[in-house]
């Protein structure tokens, strides 16, 4: 045989042997994800079928993290919505203000996600879950709706690029500098209908934040999900959080792809990528004349707890410039808990920043950090669309927590390594 | 039916902004629809119009709300270079008609007028009296749309 990662995942669900690219098939669904935008959609859209069955009150998750803590009724409408459908359902992993994090941090940080696993949400960035050798990849609401029905849905078995890793990691180099990097190689849709899949010797290089960064930006470059093997590094993340038994899978030594992309760690350095597009990636150092009003520091990309880390080395003992606003936003409580506990938080205060409850919040121009027009923020979340952060004429430019902080620091687009 | 013609990489964030997504109301949305590229949507597009576009339309966020806002605007098709994949399950499945077809993307202007025959992918140019093909859909997405979108499909089993 000669599949794909995800091809043999998708097999697996199936209940084939084998599958090949282009083949359509029904695959079960080990678990499904909304939120509260496209829950609630989803939730009208199952009600409207007449559906009055989930197919497992455990596989069933839904997070609150878009617009909360709710920043108008609408939005509290919404919630309000998805509680009750909950409640309902005896939902088993509904997490609300108060145990909810960003969705793609949180399920992988509570083990709810494992290698060989097959997931879809209704949420672009369910994608992240490749790190951990899932199959995961974003829908709408309406097939949200029908999968909690029923506990499967269709796919098209995607054809795969091969993105071979190899070299060593620079100074303050960072997952989110190596997939920036790489969308810049291969354009927003250089992966259209596509696998990424990350492979080779370089790959022992990539932490296990790196490489949930880098499988959750798979879909800005078009992707249908982004996927690493199984190795220690994974093995290592997975204790304790994953009790239930799962399968890695490797891809077969010939499996076919349909191109290869050569990724030398080497030579990526610390990357910013301009507006308006995920691709028009540039190293930090050419942003000097970039002045900027604020720094994002937070997402389902980049607010984990190293990437809290990154930022609180660099700001550690030094101030935000005049004139800049720094917002810090933890993905999760457990990480917000960790942050208090490290001393990062109050690296934070000091430096001039405010520390936020977890929140999608500002990434889609929701709340907690909208920009006015003419305003430049540099920000770790993963879109920098017209308009997505707030005023159309604001300016987002894509970063890691390091490149953010230090550009905090500046007051223009700067690598870490001139402010330390 | 009018064309309107956009670029490539026609993002969901610009169909329909994230400030817009607390609510479900597809009139709503619709009055939104395109304004962050497009001011001047809402108010031009004439119930049947098309949406004629690049590369990549749909790019971005998984909300179902954007073929949603396109659909209750009134356009009766996209026809692009090429579609995001979220973008285009969900116009399926909610019932929006979109067709890939990089010649027509290519050649039609804003407001030429523009005719589609969905069952053999045929489109013609009024305006430049030029012909284009698209793939038609497969079957089981015929079939899909036939039984009324993904969850009257799926009642019906």
């Amino acid at each position: 045989m000669s599949m794909t990662m995800t091809q043999k995942i998708l097999a697996k669900h199936a209940g084939l042997d084998e599958v090949h690219a282009g083949q359509l098939i029904q695959a079960k669904l080990d678990l499904t994800l909304g939120n509260d935008i496209t829950a609630p959609v989803a939730i009208n859209e199952f009600e409207a079928a007449g559906f009055d069955k989930i197919f497992d009150n455990r596989k069933v998750v839904l997070v609150m993290d878009h617009f909360t803590p709710n920043k108008d009724i609408k939005s509290a409408t919404q919630c309000k919505q998805c509680r009750t459908f909950a409640k309902r359902f005896n939902l088993k992993n509904f997490f609300d203000v108060g145990t909810m994090g960003i969705e793609h941090a949180l399920l992988p940080e509570q083990g709810l996600v494992a290698p060989g696993e097959a997931i879809i949400g209704a949420d672009s960035h369910t994608c992240t879950y490749g790190a951990v050798n899932a199959f995961s990849t974003g829908v709408g609401s309406t097939d949200l709706g029908a999968a909690m029905a029923v506990g499967y849905t269709w796919f098209k078995v995607p054809a795969a690029i091969k993105v071979n890793v190899t070299g060593k990691k620079k100074d303050f180099v960072s997952g989110k500098d190596v997939i920036l990097y790489l969308i810049g190689k291969i354009g927003v849709d250089g992966a259209l209908y596509k696998s990424l899949e990350f492979c080779g010797e370089g790959l022992k290089e990539l932490t296990m934040a790196d490489r949930l960064t880098i499988a959750n930006m798979a879909i800005e470059a078009g992707g249908k999900n982004g996927i690493f093997p199984v190795d220690d590094i994974t093995r290592e993340y997975l204790k304790g959080r994953v009790t239930r038994e799962w399968t890695a899978y490797d891809p077969d030594p010939d499996a076919e792809y349909e191109s290869t992309v050569e990724l030398n760690l080497d030579e990526i350095d610390c990357t910013v990528s301009w507006p308006h597009l995920p691709e028009n990636a540039k190293p930090a150092t050419e942003g000097k004349n970039i002045k900027i009003d604020q720094i994002v520091i937070g997402s389902c990309t980049n607010g984990r707890i190293e990437d809290l880390k990154a930022a609180a080395e660099i700001l550690k003992g030094r101030h935000l410039a005049d004139g800049v606003r720094g917002i810090i936003i933890p993905a999760t409580q457990s990480v917000y808990r960790e942050a208090i506990k490290l001393g990062y938080v109050e690296i934070f205060l000091d430096a001039g920043c405010i520390v936020s409850t977890p929140t999608c919040g500002p990434c889609l121009g929701g709340h907690m950090g909208v920009l006015a027009k003419g305003e430049r923020c540099v920000s770790t979340t993963n879109r920098n669309f017209v308009g997505r952060m707030g005023h159309t004429e604001s300016e987002v430019y894509l970063a890691s927590p390091a490149v953010a902080a230090a550009s905090g620091i500046a007051g223009c687009i700067t690598h870490p390594k001139e402010v330390l | 039916m009018k064309a309107h013609k956009y670029g490539d990489h026609v993002d969901t964030d610009v169909i329909i902004p994230a400030r817009y997504l607390a609510s479900q109301d597809e009139k709503e949305l619709a009055l939104h629809c395109m304004e962050d590229i497009d001011k001047n949507f809402h108010a031009k597009i004439k119930d049947g119009d098309i949406i004629v576009a690049g590369l990549n339309f749909g790019c971005g966020s998984s909300r179902e709300h954007a073929p949603v806002a396109i659909k209750a605007s009134g356009i009766s098709c996209v026809i692009a270079k090429s579609f995001a994949r979220i973008f285009y399950r969900n116009a399926i499945n909610i019932g929006l008609a979109i067709l890939e077809c990089p010649e027509a993307a290519e050649d039609i202007s804003d407001g030429d007028e523009v005719k589609i025959n969905f069952d053999t992918g045929l489109i013609t140019n009024e305006t430049k009296n030029k012909t284009y093909k698209a793939e038609p859909f497969p079957e089981f997405i015929k079939k899909m749309i036939d039984d009324g979108g993904l969850m009257a499909s799926l009642k019906k089993k």
